[in-house]
């Protein structure tokens, strides 16, 4: 297996055990503290909040492997070997974008299953666990999964559009994660109705525990996170075709 | 076949091809030639479709670039060796690019052995010298096959070795009918591989002719000639109009206004020997500087002669 490709890998697996390591350390930490909780944090405690400590880390990861994708042949000038291999250029944003999405599905919904699975173990320690049979569970498990498929399709969208990689990232991370607490600058009321569809915001919709709040109905999030990178996508489409290499 | 009509590529305000239009022929070997910065790599790139013309059409065996079902099989290009990914083996590069195209594994060996990395297939392209990743492209421009090659400084970075293969080689494809265009600035190897010259400056064309042509155009027509009796030949060749004999040394004449034909038969006529009768050309590299002199992009300066002539 050639180097590339193995660095792939290697980022891929990282998101993988992210999720579950990082999930089975919650809650140990939370299950040992449980017993000392005051009231109110034992009321606002959902056993899958705590489940789902890993896929924040992971996002970062997928993230950046989704810019990387892409920039990585502009700034190896791959791209011009593709590009005269493959001169109607979009096959090759399609093959890279469809297999990209396959694969990070194929591992995320397994690692996801697994981190739920050892971690409500754990919590059951203390019987603060929660059934996989119990309400919301497999929606927001299947849409952990497919949520961090979604964010990486993000990045590679914003890596095709801005075609380096200091710049894909800096994107990503700006719209991502620098964006929500910038719209604290806003009115509260301005952004109590802005914020939900923001792409972080709309995205986690579909992990959330409790219906209503400040969030969009899970699969409306979802949906928009997804327009969003679609979004991103169809640009990026549209500059492969039209800019020069 | 590679042809352009009126060809013209601006980056915002500078044009770096100018209504280019040239047909490179099948069967010869094309040398591209021009000065640093006249268009040369451009025009390659704009053949490959990798940046979009602003005016003008260049199609390759008919059609545009982009057009071909199997671009890989029509037209195999080396621009830039190092297109290549570092992280990725030889073979492994090679191996990407065939499968674009359900090129199987048996041609990819083939190539590996062809251009004689046949000992570093399987390490990484990151490590490669010049000459080696110079190798690498070449066989990637060549995986398909295909009827029209095109290379971008070719001999950069190769040994004596390397450079002798790549002269057989592409006098070799030429002699296949396949399209041969390659670009260099090493004149002394143009001169020994191509037959036919496009040679272009800021970005327009300034001559589409035969290697031979090329070099008798810039030549004029001087002859040296030597015989024991260069006085008296002198008398005869004078009595010409329109020629100008100089006795450069004892016994030596430099003649101009004659062929060598023309000389000797004038001689042989009068009963005169001639010990050496020498046409004079000049190098090829010495008919491009005169040709090109004024459309050199980046010129260096060369003391304090060539500033006060800038300053003038």
């Amino acid at each position: 297996m050639d180097e590339a490709l193995e660095r792939a890998v290697d980022a891929l697996f990282a998101a993988f055990l992210f999720t579950i390591g990082v999930a089975a350390l919650a809650c140990a930490v939370v299950s040992h503290h449980y017993p000392r909780m005051s009231p109110q944090d034992k009321a606002s405690f959902h056993p899958l909040e705590v489940n789902l400590a890993g896929v924040q880390l992971a996002q970062l990861a997928l993230g950046v492997l989704g810019v990387l994708i892409i920039t990585a042949e502009y700034s190896t000038g791959m791209i011009r070997a593709s590009f005269t291999a493959v001169p109607k250029r979009l096959p090759v944003l399609w093959a890279k974008a469809g297999v990209f999405a396959f694969v990070t599905f194929a591992l995320m919904l397994p690692a996801v299953l697994v981190a739920f699975f050892v971690g409500q173990a754990i919590l059951a320690g203390h019987n603060i666990d929660v059934g996989f049979t119990a309400p919301h569970v497999i929606r927001v498990l299947v849409g952990a999964a497919l949520y961090l498929t979604v964010v990486g399709l993000f990045g590679l969208g914003l890596g095709a559009i801005v075609r380096n990689t200091a710049g894909g990232i800096a994107s990503f991370a700006a719209i991502m994660f620098v964006l929500p607490p910038l719209m604290n600058v806003l009115p509260t009321s301005w952004n109590n109705a802005a914020s939900p569809y923001l792409p972080l915001q709309a995205g986690e919709a579909i992990l959330s525990t409790t219906p209503g709040g400040h969030h969009l109905s899970p699969w409306v999030g979802l949906a928009l996170f997804a327009g969003y990178a679609a979004a991103a996508i169809a640009v990026a489409a549209v500059l492969l075709v039209r800019r020069d290499t | 076949m590679i042809e352009a009509h009126n060809l013209t590529k601006d980056y915002g305000k500078k044009r770096a091809v100018d209504e280019l239009s040239f047909v490179v022929e099948p069967g010869v070997v094309t040398g591209f030639l021009g000065p640093n910065g006249s268009g040369k790599s451009t025009t390659m790139r704009l053949i490959l479709g990798l940046d979009a013309p602003t005016a003008g059409t260049v199609t390759v065996n008919g059609k545009r670039y982009r057009d071909h079902q199997a671009p890989l099989h029509e037209v195999g290009a080396l621009l830039e060796a190092r297109s290549v990914h570092t992280g990725r083996s030889a073979y492994n590069h090679l191996l990407a690019l065939a499968q674009t195209h359900g090129i199987p594994r048996r041609r990819v060996n083939e190539l590996i052995d062809m251009v004689g990395l046949h000992d570093v297939a399987k390490k990484r392209a990151g490590t490669f010298s010049l000459g080696m990743g110079q190798r690498l492209g070449i066989a990637a421009a060549l995986l398909g096959d295909p009827q029209t090659v095109m290379l971008d400084e070719p001999v950069n970075g190769l040994d004596p070795e390397g450079i002798h293969w790549i002269r057989n080689l592409l006098r070799g494809l030429a002699a296949e009918g396949r399209t041969v265009f390659v670009s260099s600035h090493l004149m002394s190897e143009m001169a020994l591989t191509a037959d036919h010259l496009i040679v272009v400056g800021r970005g327009r064309l300034i001559a589409d002719m035969s290697v031979d042509d090329f070099v008798r155009r810039a030549s004029g027509n001087i002859v040296h000639v030597r015989s024991p009796q260069a006085e008296e030949l002198r008398g005869h060749l004078v009595a010409s109009p329109d020629v100008t004999v100089t006795v450069i040394a004892p016994g030596l004449l430099e003649v101009s206004g004659l062929s060598a034909p023309q000389i000797g038969e004038t001689a042989a006529h009068h009963h005169l020997v001639l010990h050496e009768l020498m046409p004079q050309q000049v190098s090829l590299e010495e008919a491009f500087m005169e040709l090109t002199r004024d459309d050199v992009e980046f010129k260096t300066g060369v003391g304090p002669a060539a500033t006060t002539e800038a300053a003038a």
